[in-house]
Protein backbone atom coordinates (compact mmCIF):
# COMPACT_ATOMS: atom_id res chain seq x y z
CA UNK A 1 0.00 0.00 0.00
CA UNK A 2 1.52 3.59 -0.70
CA UNK A 3 0.68 6.68 1.22
CA UNK A 4 -0.53 9.37 -0.95
CA UNK A 5 -1.41 13.06 -0.24
CA UNK A 6 -4.06 14.14 -3.28
CA UNK A 7 -4.73 17.44 -4.15
CA UNK A 8 -7.43 19.50 -5.50
CA UNK A 9 -7.88 22.90 -7.12
CA UNK A 10 -10.02 25.31 -8.65
CA UNK A 11 -13.64 23.84 -9.57
CA UNK A 12 -13.02 20.12 -8.05
CA UNK A 13 -11.42 21.38 -4.81
CA UNK A 14 -14.60 23.47 -4.22
CA UNK A 15 -16.90 20.84 -5.38
CA UNK A 16 -15.34 18.11 -2.64
CA UNK A 17 -15.20 21.06 -0.22
CA UNK A 18 -11.54 20.03 0.64
CA UNK A 19 -8.21 20.79 -1.21
CA UNK A 20 -6.18 17.80 0.25
CA UNK A 21 -6.63 13.99 1.60
CA UNK A 22 -4.66 11.32 2.47
CA UNK A 23 -4.87 8.18 1.36
CA UNK A 24 -4.03 4.49 1.55
CA UNK A 25 -4.26 3.15 -2.09
CA UNK A 26 -3.28 -0.07 -3.81
CA UNK A 27 -3.60 1.76 -6.83
CA UNK A 28 -0.37 1.92 -8.71
CA UNK A 29 -0.34 4.84 -11.52
CA UNK A 30 -2.45 7.63 -11.59
CA UNK A 31 -5.20 6.42 -13.37
CA UNK A 32 -6.10 3.71 -10.81
CA UNK A 33 -6.16 6.23 -8.10
CA UNK A 34 -8.74 8.13 -10.00
CA UNK A 35 -10.77 5.64 -10.70
CA UNK A 36 -10.38 4.86 -6.67
CA UNK A 37 -11.26 7.95 -6.06
CA UNK A 38 -14.55 8.12 -8.21
CA UNK A 39 -15.60 5.13 -6.04
CA UNK A 40 -15.45 7.24 -3.02
CA UNK A 41 -18.35 9.48 -2.62
CA UNK A 42 -20.72 10.90 -5.19
CA UNK A 43 -19.12 14.13 -5.13
CA UNK A 44 -15.99 12.70 -6.64
CA UNK A 45 -18.02 10.26 -8.70
CA UNK A 46 -18.97 13.47 -10.28
CA UNK A 47 -15.65 15.93 -9.92
CA UNK A 48 -13.37 13.35 -11.27
CA UNK A 49 -15.49 11.62 -13.82
CA UNK A 50 -13.83 10.02 -17.18
CA UNK A 51 -14.12 11.74 -19.80
CA UNK A 52 -14.76 15.48 -17.92
CA UNK A 53 -11.79 17.67 -18.46
CA UNK A 54 -9.67 16.59 -15.14
CA UNK A 55 -5.84 17.45 -15.86
CA UNK A 56 -3.47 15.72 -13.05
CA UNK A 57 0.07 15.99 -12.06
CA UNK A 58 2.38 13.42 -10.25
CA UNK A 59 5.11 15.13 -7.63
CA UNK A 60 4.18 18.66 -8.48
CA UNK A 61 4.56 17.63 -12.66
CA UNK A 62 2.14 17.00 -15.29
CA UNK A 63 0.71 14.08 -15.94
CA UNK A 64 0.76 13.51 -20.02
CA UNK A 65 -0.48 10.11 -19.15
CA UNK A 66 -2.67 8.57 -16.03
CA UNK A 67 -2.18 5.05 -16.91
CA UNK A 68 1.62 5.19 -17.37
CA UNK A 69 2.45 7.52 -14.19
CA UNK A 70 3.14 4.99 -11.66
CA UNK A 71 2.98 6.17 -7.66
CA UNK A 72 4.94 5.34 -4.97
CA UNK A 73 4.81 5.66 -1.09
CA UNK A 74 4.89 9.23 -0.49
CA UNK A 75 3.50 10.55 -3.98
CA UNK A 76 1.66 13.97 -4.10
CA UNK A 77 -0.68 13.52 -6.62
CA UNK A 78 -3.31 16.55 -8.00
CA UNK A 79 -6.18 16.44 -9.80
CA UNK A 80 -7.66 20.37 -10.94
CA UNK A 81 -9.67 21.75 -13.96
CA UNK A 82 -7.46 22.68 -17.15
CA UNK A 83 -5.59 25.85 -16.69
CA UNK A 84 -6.60 29.06 -17.34
CA UNK A 85 -3.34 31.70 -15.88
CA UNK A 86 -1.05 34.16 -17.73
CA UNK B 1 20.98 37.18 -7.48
CA UNK B 2 17.36 38.76 -8.71
CA UNK B 3 14.97 35.61 -8.89
CA UNK B 4 13.66 34.08 -11.90
CA UNK B 5 9.96 33.55 -11.26
CA UNK B 6 8.06 35.48 -8.91
CA UNK B 7 4.20 34.15 -7.57
CA UNK B 8 2.80 37.22 -5.30
CA UNK B 9 -0.33 39.08 -4.81
CA UNK B 10 1.67 42.68 -5.27
CA UNK B 11 1.88 44.43 -7.91
CA UNK B 12 5.09 44.84 -10.02
CA UNK B 13 6.79 48.21 -11.77
CA UNK B 14 7.73 46.83 -15.45
CA UNK B 15 10.27 49.44 -15.67
CA UNK B 16 11.96 48.42 -12.43
CA UNK B 17 12.21 44.52 -13.85
CA UNK B 18 13.64 45.55 -17.23
CA UNK B 19 16.28 47.81 -15.11
CA UNK B 20 17.17 44.87 -13.06
CA UNK B 21 17.41 42.16 -15.46
CA UNK B 22 19.48 44.27 -17.89
CA UNK B 23 21.65 46.08 -15.05
CA UNK B 24 24.54 43.51 -14.88
CA UNK B 25 24.87 42.50 -18.51
CA UNK B 26 26.56 44.51 -21.04
CA UNK B 27 25.83 41.90 -23.80
CA UNK B 28 22.25 42.55 -24.03
CA UNK B 29 20.68 44.82 -26.61
CA UNK B 30 17.63 44.00 -27.00
CA UNK B 31 14.81 43.14 -24.09
CA UNK B 32 11.06 42.13 -24.96
CA UNK B 33 8.19 42.36 -22.54
CA UNK B 34 4.79 41.39 -22.58
CA UNK B 35 2.23 42.17 -19.77
CA UNK B 36 -1.44 40.50 -19.23
CA UNK B 37 -4.07 42.33 -17.53
CA UNK B 38 -7.00 41.62 -16.41
CA UNK B 39 -10.15 42.61 -18.99
CA UNK B 40 -13.76 43.74 -17.87
CA UNK B 41 -15.26 41.20 -20.09
CA UNK B 42 -14.94 37.62 -21.25
CA UNK B 43 -16.90 35.45 -23.23
CA UNK B 44 -19.71 38.13 -23.96
CA UNK B 45 -19.80 38.95 -19.97
CA UNK B 46 -19.30 41.59 -17.77
CA UNK B 47 -15.73 40.97 -15.33
CA UNK B 48 -16.16 42.91 -11.98
CA UNK B 49 -13.35 40.98 -10.39
CA UNK B 50 -11.25 38.12 -10.44
CA UNK B 51 -9.42 35.81 -8.13
CA UNK B 52 -6.20 34.07 -9.22
CA UNK B 53 -5.75 30.51 -7.84
CA UNK B 54 -2.56 28.71 -7.79
CA UNK B 55 -0.24 24.87 -6.92
CA UNK B 56 2.25 26.67 -4.74
CA UNK B 57 5.39 24.86 -5.09
CA UNK B 58 4.63 23.52 -8.77
CA UNK B 59 3.69 26.77 -10.13
CA UNK B 60 7.12 28.24 -9.84
CA UNK B 61 8.97 24.92 -11.14
CA UNK B 62 7.03 24.66 -13.83
CA UNK B 63 7.79 28.22 -14.76
CA UNK B 64 11.19 27.52 -14.00
CA UNK B 65 11.45 24.28 -16.14
CA UNK B 66 9.85 26.74 -19.02
CA UNK B 67 12.78 29.50 -18.68
CA UNK B 68 15.60 26.57 -19.00
CA UNK B 69 13.04 25.32 -21.97
CA UNK B 70 13.61 28.89 -23.54
CA UNK B 71 17.33 28.95 -22.75
CA UNK B 72 17.96 25.50 -24.78
CA UNK B 73 15.92 27.10 -28.00
CA UNK B 74 16.62 30.67 -27.99
CA UNK B 75 19.84 32.78 -28.00
CA UNK B 76 18.68 34.43 -24.67
CA UNK B 77 20.30 36.15 -22.08
CA UNK B 78 18.12 36.10 -19.11
CA UNK B 79 14.01 36.05 -18.59
CA UNK B 80 12.04 37.01 -15.76
CA UNK B 81 8.51 35.86 -15.06
CA UNK B 82 6.03 37.53 -12.49
CA UNK B 83 2.91 36.03 -11.98
CA UNK B 84 -0.10 37.56 -9.17
CA UNK B 85 -2.76 35.44 -7.65
CA UNK B 86 -5.66 36.49 -5.36
CA UNK B 87 -7.80 39.41 -5.96
CA UNK B 88 -7.46 41.44 -8.72
CA UNK B 89 -8.78 43.62 -10.57
CA UNK B 90 -10.26 45.18 -14.36
CA UNK B 91 -7.17 47.20 -15.69
CA UNK B 92 -4.96 45.25 -13.03
CA UNK B 93 -1.78 43.67 -14.16
CA UNK B 94 -1.65 39.86 -13.82
CA UNK B 95 1.60 38.49 -15.42
CA UNK B 96 4.86 39.66 -16.71
CA UNK B 97 7.38 37.98 -19.15
CA UNK B 98 10.27 39.70 -19.81
CA UNK B 99 13.40 38.31 -21.64
CA UNK B 100 16.86 39.70 -22.95
CA UNK B 101 19.31 39.05 -25.87
CA UNK B 102 21.84 40.61 -27.94
CA UNK B 103 19.17 41.23 -31.13
CA UNK B 104 15.84 41.27 -30.67
CA UNK B 105 14.67 38.45 -32.80
CA UNK B 106 15.54 35.52 -30.47
CA UNK B 107 13.61 38.36 -27.72
CA UNK B 108 10.61 38.26 -29.31
CA UNK B 109 10.23 34.71 -29.80
CA UNK B 110 11.30 33.91 -26.70
CA UNK B 111 8.68 36.03 -24.85
CA UNK B 112 6.09 34.50 -27.36
CA UNK B 113 7.22 31.18 -25.91
CA UNK B 114 7.61 31.21 -22.53
CA UNK B 115 3.48 32.99 -22.64
CA UNK B 116 2.13 30.43 -24.76
CA UNK B 117 3.65 27.96 -22.29
CA UNK B 118 2.67 29.56 -19.25
CA UNK B 119 -1.25 29.35 -20.68
CA UNK B 120 -1.44 25.94 -21.12
CA UNK B 121 1.22 24.25 -18.69
CA UNK B 122 1.56 26.22 -15.58
CA UNK B 123 -1.04 25.43 -12.57
CA UNK B 124 -2.73 28.70 -12.50
CA UNK B 125 -6.78 29.17 -12.58
CA UNK B 126 -8.94 32.21 -12.75
CA UNK B 127 -12.27 32.40 -11.56
CA UNK B 128 -14.18 35.53 -12.74
CA UNK B 129 -16.82 38.03 -10.94
CA UNK B 130 -20.23 38.53 -13.29
CA UNK B 131 -23.54 39.71 -12.88
CA UNK B 132 -24.84 36.48 -13.18
CA UNK B 133 -22.37 34.98 -10.15
CA UNK B 134 -19.13 33.31 -10.09
CA UNK B 135 -17.46 31.35 -12.95
CA UNK B 136 -14.15 29.28 -13.34
CA UNK B 137 -12.93 30.29 -16.61
CA UNK B 138 -12.93 27.89 -19.50
CA UNK B 139 -9.47 27.38 -21.00
CA UNK B 140 -8.99 28.16 -24.40
CA UNK B 141 -8.40 25.52 -27.26
CA UNK B 142 -6.39 28.52 -29.23
CA UNK B 143 -3.87 28.26 -26.41
CA UNK B 144 -3.38 24.83 -26.95
CA UNK B 145 -2.81 25.61 -30.43
CA UNK B 146 -0.30 28.21 -29.85
CA UNK B 147 2.15 25.96 -28.35
CA UNK B 148 1.72 23.65 -30.92
CA UNK B 149 3.40 26.03 -33.48
CA UNK B 150 6.53 25.50 -31.19
CA UNK B 151 5.98 21.58 -31.46
CA UNK B 152 5.36 21.02 -27.75
CA UNK B 153 1.69 18.85 -27.16
CA UNK B 154 -0.59 21.22 -24.46
CA UNK B 155 -3.48 18.97 -24.15
CA UNK B 156 -5.00 21.37 -21.78
CA UNK B 157 -8.14 22.51 -23.03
Amino acid sequence: MNRIQVRYFASIREALGTGSERIETSAATVAALRAQLIDRSPAHAQALAHGKAVRSSLDQRMVADEATAALHDGAEVAFFPPVTGG
Amino acid sequence: MQPRVSIQTEDFDLSAEVQRLRATDKGVGAVCTFVGTVRDRNDGQPVSAMELEHYPGMTEAAIEAMIDEAHRRFDILGARVIHRVGALQPLDQIVLVAVTSAHRGQSFQACEFLMDYLKTQAPFWKKEQTPEGARWVDARVSDDAALARWGIEARNA
